[in-house]
């Protein structure tokens, strides 16, 4: 079977590194990487259409290739990279309308693959530990991002609603993590004093980013139709990354997160919303078991190793050595006549 | 499973931990004022360092309720255990209704202003048990909306009291405890002492029912004195959206000290397990089953209580 895909959103990093491994695979006959501006990373054998998903061109592009495979990664999660919030939110949720309106019309389209975010959960205090994807969230997101991909899966509902011939797969996905995926969260540990929510602390959870791709790719090659939540396994704490990242913390009174978050917002840091916020405060879990067993997906990274590999990648500075921590452990240990467990585990594998 | 799903530390937490509890056991076999006037041991010295960098390193594990044993068993249940020993001379009864393994459900009475009950159980199951086991309570959200109180309870292995996370922590084992009374049980005045209130919903029941593990009633007298709540100050309350602003013997005329508890005699007493695996599948949707077996429950700390309070003689000692 000849199989032409369009790959939505590959002017950003996950988007053309998903079209440069989709035209890699031989199964597939054309890969077609649709965005408003030209892709700024190789984009491999795929071929780049300058269409705007806002407005019904995207029809042309689906019946002039004859796509039968949509993968939608068109949806922004910082107003960074779409200069401002109100295009951000058009292209988020203008775009998808047009683009699911498209493949509507199209017949030849036969499977839709949403990249979605675990961000329609929301976040707080009422919230189960783990959320499975039947779980009605408790406190809906209201702003940004998390209220576009609310919004975006919406659409992906009514569409296939329209349209039960074709294969949905919407996958939510934990914070993506990676060399260069800009995402909200790689932003904020970018960040030279990490803001934390005083007398909080949140659950955290990852995905690498490639094997946030490989779910994607996976989906696009074989039918899984459905909702799935796409995290790394185990957690951690907010408090444990920063220190692990050997950031340092300012603690913010919870009132006054949304004024620092503002700051942060107009600085051009990071982006801070009120949604965000809430996640930095609560966290949030993803219960993966339909990923493991109905899909047949296990990430290669756990959580605590997204992040490992993440600092790692990123060349992050750590602010405490851990080697300098280390002997200064073994300082105070030998002024006080001891040894250090490091010493005698050291000793226990030597002899 | 929270220890499955651990990839590659898992042996060395593992012994880790197995550290941690020989490090508690050591000091509550001795006086733990004895513990600390001598001289640390070098031992002790090299676990506090390696301890002290594992948290500044962030080198620790926590499951996905942000349970975090290594803080929890080093700090957490330290700093509560000479409250428990000195100041309530907690006497523990039937501890060996708590099965070594497997999940069951813990359901206590709750009482004294401030939950101090549950911790102490807590406490009272980890170093009472022979298996060290650890209580993961389900708290109201309140508790995890309040800062700091919020962050140390999901530290210390507890988790909204919903029905979704009471499934997961018993179908995986877990030992279980639930304070159905919820604020009516602490919130109550000092006049209704050792009165029972509603048990909320029976959402409890129909967990265990469901994981079919059996079901623990557990009677705590002692802690209805801790802070005799003389008067409920509603528009304070009303102000911090707090259930109810107590008014005690000490609080708040003495300030900070009025915030120090009565040093009662306190007695938790295990129950016999009740056991729930004899019921026909689907028993947890049989919601006046679920009543019936909730009130049984209820009946049987009630009377608990009764006959610990004939036998505890005076408040104080």
């Amino acid at each position: 079977m000849s199989r032409v895909v369009v790959v939505t959103g590959v002017s950003r990093h996950l988007g053309s590194r998903m079209a440069r491994i989709l035209s890699r695979d031989a199964a597939i006959e054309r890969v077609i990487g649709v965005d408003v501006v030209p892709p700024r990373e190789d984009i491999g054998g795929a071929e780049f259409f300058r269409a705007d998903i806002r407005n019904p061109v995207i029809s042309k592009v689906l019946t002039s290739t004859g796509a039968d495979t949509v993968v939608h990664m068109g949806v922004i999660s910082t107003p960074v990279q779409a200069g401002g919030r109100s295009t951000m939110k058009e292209i988020n949720v203008i775009g998808s309308m047009q683009l699911f309106a498209a493949c509507q019309r199209v017949d030849t389209v036969t499977k839709l693959v949403v990249k979605s975010s675990s961000t329609v959960y929301g976040s707080g205090p009422k919230d189960p530990a783990l959320f499975t994807e039947d779980t009605e969230p408790r406190h809906p997101p209201t702003s940004g991002w998390a209220k576009d991909s609310v919004d975006v899966e919406g659409y992906v509902r009514a569409f296939s609603r329209r349209r039960p011939d074709v294969c949905v797969s919407t996958l939510r996905f934990a914070n993506f993590i990676g060399p260069k995926a800009d995402t909200p969260m790689a932003e904020y540990f970018s960040l030279p004093v990490v803001p934390t929510v005083l007398g909080h602390d949140a659950r955290l959870q990852f995905i690498y980013e490639d094997d946030g791709l490989e779910v994607i790719r996976q989906a696009t090659m074989a039918d899984h139709p459905g909702v799935f939540n796409v995290a790394g396994d185990d957690f951690l704490m907010l408090s444990q990354a920063t220190r692990q990242a050997g950031k340092a913390t300012v603690p913010v009174f919870e009132p006054l997160m949304g004024t620092v978050g503002s700051w942060v917002r107009r600085a051009g840091w990071a982006d801070f919303t009120a949604d965000q916020i809430r996640y930095l405060t609560y966290g949030r879990g993803l219960d993966t078991t339909r990923l493991k067993e109905k899909f047949g997906f296990t990430p290669r990274f756990n959580t605590p190793q997204a992040f490992e590999e993440f600092l790692r990648v990123r060349e992050l500075p750590y602010s405490l050595p851990k080697e300098r921590l280390e002997s200064l452990e073994r300082n105070i240990a030998h002024a006080l006549g001891s040894t250090t467990k490091l010493e005698d585990a050291q000793q226990i594998a030597g002899g | 499973m929270i220890v499955d799903a651990q990839v590659i530390p898992i042996d060395g937490d593992d012994a880790r931990n197995r550290r941690h509890l020989s490090a508690v056991d050591d000091m509550t076999a001795g006086d733990a004022a004895d513990v600390s006037l001598t001289q640390p041991s070098a031992g002790a010295i090299s676990e506090w360092l390696d301890f002290l960098r594992r948290r500044l390193t962030g080198d620790y594990t926590i499951d996905e309720f942000g349970y975090d044993s290594d803080l929890t068993n080093h700090v957490l249940l330290a700093s509560l255990r000479p409250l428990y020993e000195q100041w309530f001379r907690i006497e523990v009864r039937g501890i060996e209704n708590i099965p070594a393994e497997g999940g069951a459900l813990i359901v206590a009475n709750h009482s004294g202003t401030v939950a101090l009950d549950s911790l102490m159980t807590q406490l009272a199951v980890h170093d009472h048990h022979p298996a060290h086991r650890h209580l993961r309570m389900l708290g109201a959200n309140l508790v995890f909306s309040t800062p700091f109180l919020g962050e140390l309870a999901r530290k210390a292995g507890h988790t909204l009291a919903c029905n979704a996370d009471s499934d997961r922590l018993l179908s995986s084992g877990e030992l279980v405890g639930v304070w159905p009374e919820g604020f009516k049980g602490v919130g109550k005045p000092f006049s209704e002492r050792y009165k029972l209130q509603r048990f909320g919903r029976g959402g409890f029941v129909s967990s265990a029912l469901k994981a079919r593990v059996p079901v623990i009633p557990v009677a705590i007298v002692g802690a209805e004195e801790t802070y005799p709540m003389l008067g409920n100050f509603k528009p304070l309350a009303r102000l911090f959206n707090l259930p109810y602003f107590p008014i005690t013997p000490t609080f708040p005329w003495l300030g900070p000290l009025g915030m120090v508890p009565l040093p009662s005699k306190w007695i938790i007493e295990f129950g016999e397990p009740i056991p729930t695996d004899h019921y026909p599948d689907g028993s947890a949707d049989d919601a006046l089953l679920v009543f019936n077996l909730a009130d049984d429950v209820r009946d049987t700390i009630q009377q608990s209580i009764y006959r610990l309070l004939t036998e505890r003689g005076s408040v104080w000692q």
